[in-house]
């Protein structure tokens, strides 16, 4: 069944973003149209998530091309819930830049930069052709390196050569993938891949293709031994950029994963243990490195690497349950780890720095700002009764299924050392006294009330999701375990893609 | 020609890589290059090539008589071309602002030490 | 760069290549041309322009920034891409106008959508090719 409500978060984005180009250096205006797109994409990605969650899975073909020959979108359970999480996100940081973003930076086009920014993320999540995906990442790879270098300082573009060079080399390598696949299926459609990739005569060819798309996406989504862009970027931009880089941009890579090694192609054993042991390195390496970094946005990009490494795993391990958990743990990353370079913003707002050797005292000057940040590191530790916790449990019920030892020992160690590192981080940051020499500046009491409100809200946001993802986990449960279904029996999407 | 293209891909590909590996800026931009246009022609090539008549199909027939070529690759190399394009002219811009601060063409030089952070 | 040859002749090469390029934006439909190759030739005749006359003579003929290009040509091709909508078709649908319009042809949103292309393209590429040169000198 053709709908065009598939399509809507997309065009909400692009028509916001034209708007605002519209009204170039206007930074006001630029501010109202971002939040009011940015709440009508909320509103309309939420319609699609009920939509496809009670009625099953919606496609559209653009342009009335039928496929396997057009572009087609699909919006099943995983890439709607993604795009309403997405949504989720894109409110909370838009909201968040309008006043932790510098003005000099807004005249040189933030706002209509990241909306597009946003057409990509949910244009990646709904299509079902794998060129148009391609596509889909060029968008949002070229406006990453904007908002990653706009405002020019030092630090900024040495993290942006980095972040440009390999992630071009990324998308090389997909291209090189789709060049391969289309050679030996000649078809782009990824339902009708599914169907024809089975009959390829030389399988090994296949293996050949699986590696060049698991090291295409594999760099996009940070994993072992592709993860070094990362901790060199994501600490360079402004907090606001950083959250939805750290929130959405490797989650989309991870979602292109899943996507590729469920439907197009199923992995046979060796992709499987690559896949695991990329996993169990990704835990450690994260990990370790978040161990040693005082700088809370270095410290949180580890971090970041060592929860992409739990999801890997989830893939890797290739059941019903791991996926259930993956895909549940993929639910809470998004919302946390936005959250969390939203708090290190608010941090710096607050103290004029992000070192945790010169920070100290915020439980005391800031009680209730603090209690809220708790709820924050709860549950990205994974304290029972938050968002981080049930995951885990599925994640470890698999593992122990298969009897996959290493993955649970990386498991309890990277859930450890995340408890340490966030205990160290909550004693230096908000438990110990501030030190005396330099006195903290502080920026945020001299805010108006509705620039602070526009700091904190977001946090708000963030958090009250968290703790919903936390408190009705019987229902995400039900969602996680519905999408894990859709991935390992594939013929509901390939019957509402191609029709039979 | 399919050999002739097979050998210039891989020279294509081979020198791209090698270029980025370098510690040059501009290498990096060459090789970054030089691996889209491998690209490019790898689809070209995967995409069969056929000498034959353009996929029109004629006025009042159903379907195709003659061999025709496949119009697939050629939509998606031009797709590839235009989107290395701005991410090309993209990277020129910002490599030259990254000289023009740091005055080294060495990517080594582009390490600022952690005590510098915010 | 001062040369008398090629100021008099991008004098005349300006418009031509303009002709030309809308030339190949209104053909590009059935056959080859279209919006990204006729905005190439026409930024491609400013940059010749350019060449000859210097950066700032080139951005007076131009009168307005060519970043005000980009918003237009873009609004114009989501525009004609959503208005398939109205119509109960799915989004990009062709819509045409049965009657063929003297020396413009056939009339659709497909054409609407190739102008929107055009523009884009003239906004962006001398927008970047005006950042680069004005930078050097």
């Amino acid at each position: 069944m053709t709908d065009n409500q598939i399509i809507t978060p997309v065009i909400v984005h692009l028509f916001t973003a034209i708007l605002q180009l519209v009204f170039w250096r206007k930074t006001v205006t630029q501010r109202i149209l971002s939040i009011t797109g940015c709440l009508i994409g909320f509103a309309l990605s939420l319609n699609l998530f009920t939509k496809v969650l009670q009625g099953g899975i919606l496609t559209m073909n653009a342009a009335n091309w039928q496929p396997p020959f057009g572009i087609v979108f699909v919006a099943d359970l995983l890439s709607s819930t993604l795009v309403l999480l997405t949504s989720v996100s894109a409110l909370a940081v838009c909201i968040f830049s309008a006043t932790g973003i510098a003005r000099s930076r807004m005249l040189y086009g933030y706002f209509p930069i990241f909306h597009f920014l946003v057409m990509g993320l949910n244009g990646a999540f709904l299509t079902g052709d794998i060129f148009n995906q391609y596509v889909w990442f060029e968008v949002i790879i070229i406006a990453s390196f904007v908002l990653l270098t706009l405002g020019g300082r030092k630090a900024q573009l040495e993290g942006a050569v980095k972040y440009m060079a390999l992630n071009i080399l990324a998308s090389t390598f997909f291209l090189t993938g789709i060049a391969l696949l289309y050679g030996i299926t000649g078809t782009l459609n990824m339902a009708d891949l599914s169907q024809k990739v089975p009959l390829v005569k030389d399988q090994s060819m296949v293996n050949l293709i699986s590696v060049f798309f698991l090291t295409g996406f594999g760099i996009k989504a940070a994993v072992f031994p592709l993860y070094f862009w990362l901790p060199s970027s994501y600490h360079t931009p402004p907090s606001a950029v950083a959250a939805i880089f750290g929130g959405l941009l490797t989650k989309v890579g991870l979602y292109a994963l899943f996507r590729f090694f469920t439907l197009v192609i199923v992995p046979d054993n060796t992709i499987r243990i690559i896949l695991m042991g990329m996993a169990v390195l990704t835990i450690l390496t994260g990990a370790f490195g978040a161990i040693i970094k005082n700088n809370i946005r270095r410290l949180f990009s580890y971090l970041i690497v060592c929860h992409i490494g739990f999801i890997i795993g989830g893939l890797g391990t290739y059941s019903k349950v791991a996926f259930a958990g993956a895909i549940f743990y993929l639910i809470h990353d998004i919302m946390v780890k936005t959250n969390m370079f939203l708090i290190a913003g608010l941090i710096r707002q607050l103290r004029g720095t992000m070192d945790m050797d010169r920070l100290g005292g915020l439980y005391a000057g800031y009680p209730k700002i603090s209690l809220l940040i708790a709820i924050v590191l709860f549950s990205l530790t994974g304290v029972p009764p938050l968002s981080g916790f049930w995951p885990k449990i599925l994640l470890f019920s698999a593992a122990f299924d298969t009897s996959n030892y290493a993955f649970i020992g990386s498991l309890v160690l990277g859930s450890f050392i995340t408890l340490y590192v966030v205990a160290r981080m909550w004693s230096k940051v908000f438990w110990k006294s501030a030190p005396e020499d330099p006195p903290p500046a502080n920026n945020f009491d001299l805010l108006s009330p509705l620039k602070k409100t526009s700091l904190v809200l977001p946090v708000c946001i963030l958090a009250s999701s968290s703790l919903f993802i936390g408190l009705n986990a019987e229902f995400i449960a039900r969602v996680a375990d519905t999408i894990s279904n859709e991935m390992i029996d594939t013929t509901p999407y390939i019957k509402a893609v191609l029709g039979k | 020609m399919e050999l002739l293209l097979i050998f210039l891909i891989g020279i294509l590909y081979a020198a791209g890589i090698y270029l980025m590996l370098r510690r040059s800026m501009v290498r990096l931009l060459l090789g970054i290059m030089l691996l889209g246009n491998g690209c490019n022609l790898l689809i070209f090539l995967l995409g069969n090539i056929t000498k034959g008549k353009p996929p029109v199909i004629a006025e009042h027939a159903k379907t195709f008589t003659d061999i025709y070529a496949d119009p697939v690759p050629q939509a998606l190399i031009l797709t590839a071309i235009v989107i290395s394009f701005g991410l090309t002219s993209f990277a020129i811009v910002l490599l030259k602002r990254v000289y023009l601060l740091v005055n080294t063409d060495d990517l080594d030089g582009l390490n600022t030490p952690e005590e510098e952070d915010l | 760069m001062k040369s008398t040859i090629l100021q008099a002749a991008s004098r005349y090469l300006l418009p031509i290549l303009l002709l030309f390029s809308i030339f190949l934006l209104l053909r590009g439909h059935y056959y080859p041309g279209g919006g990204f190759v006729g905005g190439l030739v026409a930024s491609i005749a400013f940059v010749l322009h350019s060449f000859a006359h210097g950066t700032d003579n080139t951005m007076k003929i131009l009168r307005y920034k060519p970043l005000s290009l980009i918003p237009a040509g873009l609004g114009i091709a989501a525009l004609s891409m959503f208005l398939p909508v109205l119509f109960g078709q799915p989004v990009m649908t062709g819509l045409w106008i049965n009657q063929p319009l003297p020396v413009i042809g056939m009339v659709g949103t497909a054409l609407f959508f190739d102008l929107g292309v055009y523009l884009v393209v003239v906004g962006v590429v001398l927008t970047i090719l005006f950042t680069i040169s004005l930078n050097t000198h």
